[in-house]
């Protein structure tokens, strides 16, 4: 389904990207590309890499005590990894949504209001209502929880609570959304609700996904990247990859002989 | 159906037998410590529940201003200290009129408690109006009485030159007794009195107040020192060699004896900063430096029970490691938090030994006032009586431990109800 439309210029770059986990290498001299308002889908066999290497986007890794990142990964131009950057603001330029719905223990107003309120993105009660009316609107979820915003976000179901998240993201008024196997734990109608947001939502933010299903993969990205024990095999043109991969493993992988 | 489903192997028998003789052993466990609880408790009751009866003697008191205050000046301290002897004698020689001998006199007077003047003389100074009145008083009986009332002593199964109670003095309890001038009356001077040498007059109060006030020191220290512990070496500290030391050696002082801490608490506190003795203020320092690590370990696991995608949803927001910390992931935890806390408290509640060392075993009668008067905790006074000789005190001790393991109870519950009211259920 993927459009035929050249890549975008990138709005984030990795070049020699290395990181460790202790002593084990987990990813292993890798450079890519992200183009702007595009999906790139990150793809491999589990335990690739692929969502370690999603997690040094937003820097995520940082919370893990043992991890190190090696290389240069520059969003808009600078350096994110530069000892100056504010990993808070970073972070509220670059959302991400877990494999795991995990919404606060709060109500569902609450739960997407809660990134405006710590920073500030709001001047009155009615401007942060309009911004948490517009990001459920905009995850397609406000129909279906207009009446009941005061109540727990986690007596949602699995696929409303996992678009409540990506509410949650949007409502910091992210450039990227990083989503880590986001319908891995939801049903196939779900799966397709929240395929289809992506598609919507790709015209204002650059999304990169990371999926172990290739068919979804092919369904919402424009861009694809190969991983394969750490490292990237295949990056480039998502019906280029899946219709005449140039390398070998990336034709073994997409017709299921590894992975 | 398959008829092989239904066939009784050997093997079959055998495991049903092994499975039926493992649920027996389990039973019979839960009984005997179910039984050995039982007896504990009945045991406790049955000699207790006697200690919240006292036996009062009625006496007719003529309030003669002769007598009391001959000067006329109503001066509280003067009528406090006024001889109230002959007033109660004349009383109780008008039911027993034979007892007029010196020697008489005084055996009479023995029957009351020695606090029978002190607590008429404390009546009198509170409303002087009675002077020039007679009136009806009940007052306390002396322990010995008591007892032969309660029939804690057998008078026919000791010869009369081995009793404290002589044949002549029962003559009279059942002359009183007949008068319907003995009743037994519910003890509320156990509730409201401080220690006392006489088991009659003795009270838990000050031990009471004094728990209460060391309670309140242990908590104000040990919660936020214990909560802000927990949160730092949890969200905050970088694992190394140093957390792994200080992780091994809280574990190591939760442990520790509590005695010990006692002996820290007398060395440091007292000796060295020079702090009151046998205050509620050393003693919760002491019980606070014993809960400490008890809180800080409830607190930790607590913390590390918070899902980690929690933390991960609000620094990916990009939340700061502090708004994480503190707007997510301690409000879950809060609830654990503070039900470890009070179990540790009640933990401490029940302590002696640190008390003892720090001096906070004095004959405590006042009631403290606050953190820096001397006073004795709960526990502390169960061991003072039980160590008396008096037999007066051997129910007396036993319904401590009964006030003593309501308390207990009532924490245990409250820590109960905390957790079930703050926990989020969604």
């Amino acid at each position: 389904m993927s459009t035929d439309m050249p890549a975008n210029k990138p709005i984030m770059t990795a070049r020699n990207v290395d990181v460790f986990y202790g002593k084990k290498q987990a990813i292993d001299n890798v450079s890519l590309d992200i183009p702007e308002n595009q999906i790139t889908a990150l793809i491999g066999p589990s335990g690739c890499g692929k969502s370690t290497f999603l997690r040094c986007f937003n820097r995520m890794n940082d919370t893990i005590q043992i991890c190190r990142v090696k290389g240069d990964i520059r969003f808009a131009g600078q350096d994110i990894y530069d000892p100056k950057v504010d990993v808070v603001a970073l972070r509220s330029r670059i959302g991400m949504v877990f494999q795991k719905a995990n919404p606060f223990p709060k109500s569902i107003f609450d739960n997407v209001a809660y990134g405006p309120r710590i920073h500030s993105l709001s001047d009155s009660k009615e401007h942060l209502e309009d911004i948490v009316i517009t990001s459920l609107k905009r995850a397609g979820l406000y129909d279906e929880v207009s009446d009941r915003l005061d109540e727990p976000g986690t007596s949602l179901s699995g696929g409303q609570q996992q678009r409540l998240c990506i509410a949650r993201a949007i409502a910091v008024d992210p450039q990227i959304i990083l989503m880590d196997e986001p319908c891995s734990a939801l049903d196939p109608i779900a799966t397709a609700i929240i395929e289809e947001l992506m598609d919507s939502m790709k015209e204002k933010y650059t999304i990169v996904i990371v999926t172990h299903s290739m068919q979804q993969a092919a369904r919402v990205s424009q861009q694809t990247a190969f991983f394969h024990l750490g490292e990237l095999v295949e990056s480039g043109d998502t019906e280029a990859i899946f219709t005449n991969p140039e390398k070998e493993r990336t034709q073994n992988y997409i017709s299921g002989r590894i992975g | 159906m398959p008829d092989y489903l239904l066939t009784t192997s050997p093997q079959m028998a055998k495991r049903h037998k092994r499975h039926k003789r493992f649920q027996w052993y389990g039973r019979i466990a839960i009984a005997i410590s179910i039984s050995f609880m039982l007896f504990m408790f009945t045991a406790i009751f049955f000699r207790g529940i006697g200690a919240f009866q006292k036996t009062m003697v009625a006496v007719d008191i003529q309030f003669t201003e002769s007598q009391i205050d001959p000067s006329g000046v109503r001066d509280a301290t003067s009528l406090k200290q006024a001889n109230y002897k002959p007033i109660l004698l004349q009383g109780l020689q008008q039911v027993i009129p034979g007892a007029t001998e010196r020697r008489d006199r005084n055996n009479l007077y023995k029957l009351l408690s020695n606090g029978a003047a002190f607590d008429l003389g404390a009546r009198v100074a509170n409303t002087p109006d009675l002077i020039g009145t007679s009136e009806r008083v009940w007052v306390a009986a002396s322990s010995e009485v008591d007892l032969y009332v309660k029939g804690k002593i057998d008078p026919r199964e000791i010869p009369e030159e081995l009793r404290r109670l002589k044949d002549q003095d029962i003559a009279w309890i059942e002359t009183l007794r007949d008068a319907g001038q003995i009743k037994k009356k519910f003890n509320t001077a156990f509730f409201t009195n401080g220690d006392s040498r006489s088991p009659e007059m003795a009270g838990i109060l000050s031990a009471a107040i004094g728990s209460f006030f060391s309670l309140l020191i242990c908590f104000s220290i040990a919660f936020p020192l214990g909560i802000l512990t927990a949160v730092y070496l949890e969200e905050y500290a970088k694992k190394s060699k140093l957390t792994d030391l200080i992780e091994v050696n809280i574990n190591n002082l939760a442990a520790v004896p509590s005695i010990v801490f006692g002996l820290l608490g007398l060395a440091i506190f007292l000796n060295f900063f020079n702090l009151p003795r046998s205050t509620p203020l050393v003693g919760g320092m002491v019980l606070a430096l014993m809960t400490l690590p008890t809180i800080i370990i409830a607190s930790r696991s607590i913390l590390r029970s918070v899902p980690q995608a929690t933390r991960d949803a609000a620094l990916g927001l990009g939340a700061s490691k502090t708004q994480t910390t503190f707007h997510h992931v301690v409000p879950l935890a809060m609830p654990g938090m503070l039900t470890g806390t009070i179990l540790g408290m009640a933990r401490a509640l029940g302590e002696t030994a640190p008390l003892l060392m720090i001096g906070m075993v004095a004959f405590i009668v006042d009631v403290p006032k606050g953190v820096t008067d001397v006073a004795t905790a709960l526990p502390v006074q169960i061991f003072l009586w039980a160590d008396s000789p008096e037999k007066g005190f051997v129910e007396l001790t036993s319904a401590a431990i009964m006030v003593l393991l309501v308390f207990l109870i009532l924490m245990n519950v409250f820590a109960v109800y905390l957790r079930k009211k703050l926990e989020r259920r969604w």
